[in-house]
């Protein structure tokens, strides 16, 4: 009998759980699974030429058909190019400033604000920024450059993915910052202190017990920064609209072209899962490699 | 020559000044004990030897050279933490090689020198594991390995055995010992335990609230503490210390303490007097406090409050009949008087202290 009545009181606790799940299900449901089931039948079906006629199933010819063009081929090549512009500068970069700011002298809260304070930046904002440094006719690093009058920087397809890497290291800095300064303090200060009695000089110390002891904090900045850069496309838009020439035309920013310009959502559904495919792995990475990683609790 | 020899150190931190005008000289080859309770300065006197911290005041010697402005890594000295501060993504070799590779020691003196330091400590089978896998004993012996693995002018270490369980820490303390014989070292060596001031060191320096109480031979200390402080932080059960009246009897100097009277040492009494005292503070150890039968003269009438017994010994604590209370420790095959009942307590004079209750200094 209190078995029974034990089934019945899990089943009523079971459904109130299920209810209380049920609104965000609802929400992932419309937003993230069915569009993520639906973008792998929209690769299955080849868009027809012109609007209006049936779509038709096709198998996977069409994803063998956009995973071996060209045209795919060098916007993954950019994108690649991207992140490799983008992220390790990032880095070292955000690096820099966590070092320096690493100090206990007094006012450094205030460069600890001004160096994270690109969290709070928006893309549209740093791209607005660096669009207008950018300019051809009234543009500050144009001016510097002694470009002015000239082909901008944003128009020339040999700089133009370089203004939107910059334009990209700007505002991730501080989130690089943060990450950096947080690594830092979880370096115990004994360490440091044992090293300089040890007989090492800063840079010694930087290098076999600053490094060494931040490479957990460098590796997940490393993929994140990655994953971020695969998916970057507020600042292409706004930007260099993936020109000149397709320079910046990132993986992304052709899915983008591809539905909405050329209305062919079939092929940017294949990228799209390329995509899917690169980022699943960069995170699959990531997970392992924490798990794995040694705790260096002692 | 490598003493240390410190001049008026002092450290302020904002308001609160943690080293006081300390003075003191470490020989060379000694064990110096710097011994207090917690925030007393001891780490922050250490780190100034170190380097670690910045003096607000005095100066620091190492063998005849000023180090004031030398940075820690030019000072010839190897530091033993209490976290032992192990690199922990290197191996047990790369820690201990460190110190040698960072003052470019060649690659095959850099080998021999770890492998005798292993081979001091016992270390040699552990040498390619990381500190994460050793035990926290194996990991003190790796933090010593790397601090003798170079032949430095000193070394420091703050309480390098308060991580060790009660067992381990006797037989470290031990091996300390007999490597500080065998290296010749000079050793500053910081804890608040008493017990490893007491059986290690050659020298204590005790220190309150930043000022340097006494330096002394732990027996020294033991037997003429300088003051109140030192008289009540070295010995367990700590030394009974009972105020009184200062009176003359049949032209004897007495403590009156309640209705009793208790002689006092010629010399005490007349730096009492020089001082003009009419009060003062005795200082017993239980050791030397015994129960006697009624009737004995010049002893104190007690009420028994606790007997604690410790197996080889056993604590009676009285309560004398002004409300202070007297610890008398005696061996175990005595018998115990029952709680409540009222003992006399006679002290051995000649083993008494005496005390300026003001100043807490101590008198002859
Ligand atoms: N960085 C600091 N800033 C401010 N006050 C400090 C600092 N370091 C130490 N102090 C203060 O200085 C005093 C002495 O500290 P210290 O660490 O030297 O004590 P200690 O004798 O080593 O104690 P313990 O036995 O607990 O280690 C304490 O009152 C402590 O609060
Ligand atoms: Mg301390």
């Amino acid at each position: 009998m209190s078995a029974q009545r034990s089934a019945r009181r899990r089943a009523k606790d079971a459904l109130l759980g299920y209810a209380l799940v049920l609104p965000s299900l609802v929400v992932f449901g419309v937003f993230v699974f069915y569009p993520f089931v639906k973008n792998f039948s929209l690769a299955l079906h080849r868009t027809p030429p012109f609007p209006g006629l049936p779509k038709k199933y096709v198998g996977l010819d069409q994803v063998k058909d956009v995973l071996s063009s060209s045209e795919f081929h060098k916007s993954l090549r950019i994108t690649i190019e991207f992140v490799m512009l983008t992220v390790p500068v990032g880095i070292v970069l955000g690096l820099l400033l966590a070092v320096l700011a690493h100090k206990q002298l007094r006012g450094m809260g205030i460069y600890r604000t001004i160096f994270s304070s690109t969290v709070a930046t928006s893309v549209a904002a740093a791209s607005v920024i660096f669009w207008t440094l950018f300019n051809p006719q009234i543009g500050l690093v144009t001016y510097w450059m002694g470009r002015s009058g000239d082909l901008g920087v944003l128009e020339d397809p040999k700089t133009a993915l370089i203004a939107v890497a910059v334009t990209t290291v700007w505002q991730n800095i501080g989130l690089s910052f943060i990450l950096m300064s947080a690594g830092l303090q979880g370096v115990p200060d004994d360490l440091y202190e044992a090293a300089a009695v040890d007989g090492a000089d800063g840079a010694r110390r930087f290098w076999h017990v600053t490094l060494p002891m931040l490479s957990p904090t460098l590796f997940f900045s490393a993929v994140v920064g990655s994953i971020m850069a695969f998916q970057a496309f507020g600042q292409i838009d706004i930007l260099t609209r993936g020109g000149p020439d397709d320079a910046t035309n990132v993986l992304v920013y052709s899915i983008y072209e591809d539905v909405f310009r050329a209305g062919n959502d079939g092929v940017a559904a294949v990228k799209a899962i390329a995509l899917f495919v690169i980022v699943l792995i960069l995170t699959i990475v990531q997970l392992r490699v924490a798990e794995r990683r040694v705790s260096y609790a002692r | 020559m490598s003493g240390i020899t410190l001049s008026g150190v002092t450290k302020r931190f904002g308001d609160t000044i943690a080293v006081d005008d300390v003075s003191l000289t470490v020989d060379d080859h000694e064990l110096l004990v710097l011994l207090g309770p917690s925030g007393c300065g001891k780490s922050t006197l250490l780190r100034m030897i170190a380097g670690l911290e910045e003096m607000t005041a005095g100066e620091i010697r190492i063998g005849d050279r000023v180090v004031n402005d030398v940075e820690p890594k030019d000072r010839d000295l190897a530091m033993v933490f209490q976290s032992y501060a192990l690199y922990p993504h290197m191996t047990v070799r790369a820690n201990i090689e460190f110190p040698l590779r960072s003052r470019k020691v060649p690659k095959d003196q850099r080998a021999l020198q770890v492998a005798e330091a292993a081979e001091m400590l016992d270390l040699t089978d552990y040498l390619d594991r990381k500190p994460s896998q050793l035990s926290g004993g194996q990991r003190q012996r790796v933090a010593l390995a790397r601090a003798v693995v170079r032949r430095p002018a000193a070394f420091l270490m703050d309480e390098p055995l308060s991580n060790l369980d009660a067992k381990l820490r006797a037989a470290t303390r031990i091996e300390l010992v007999e490597l500080q014989r065998r290296l010749e070292a000079t050793i500053v060596y910081v804890t608040h335990d008493q017990v490893e001031a007491m059986t290690m060191g050659h020298r204590v320096a005790i220190l309150d609230r930043g000022v340097l109480q006494q330096l002394g031979s732990p027996q020294e200390v033991y037997d003429r503490p300088a003051n109140l402080f030192v008289a009540r932080f070295i010995g367990t059960p700590p030394m009974n210390t009972v105020r009184g009246r200062l009176e003359t009897a049949g032209g004897t100097p007495v403590v009156r303490i309640g209705a009793d009277g208790v002689e006092l040492p010629g010399a005490a009494a007349a730096a009492a007097a020089a001082d003009g005292l009419l009060e003062i503070v005795l200082g017993v150890r239980p050791e030397h406090v015994e129960i006697v039968t009624d009737g004995t003269p010049g002893a104190l009438t007690a009420t028994v409050e606790v007997v604690e017994h410790l197996g080889h010994e056993q604590h009676v604590v009285g309560r004398l009949g002004d409300g202070q209370l007297v610890t008398v420790r005696q061996g175990s095959h005595l018998p115990a008087p029952p709680a409540k009942s009222s003992v006399r307590l006679a002290v051995r004079v000649e083993h008494a202290h005496c005390f300026d209750p003001e100043t807490g200094a101590r008198l002859g």
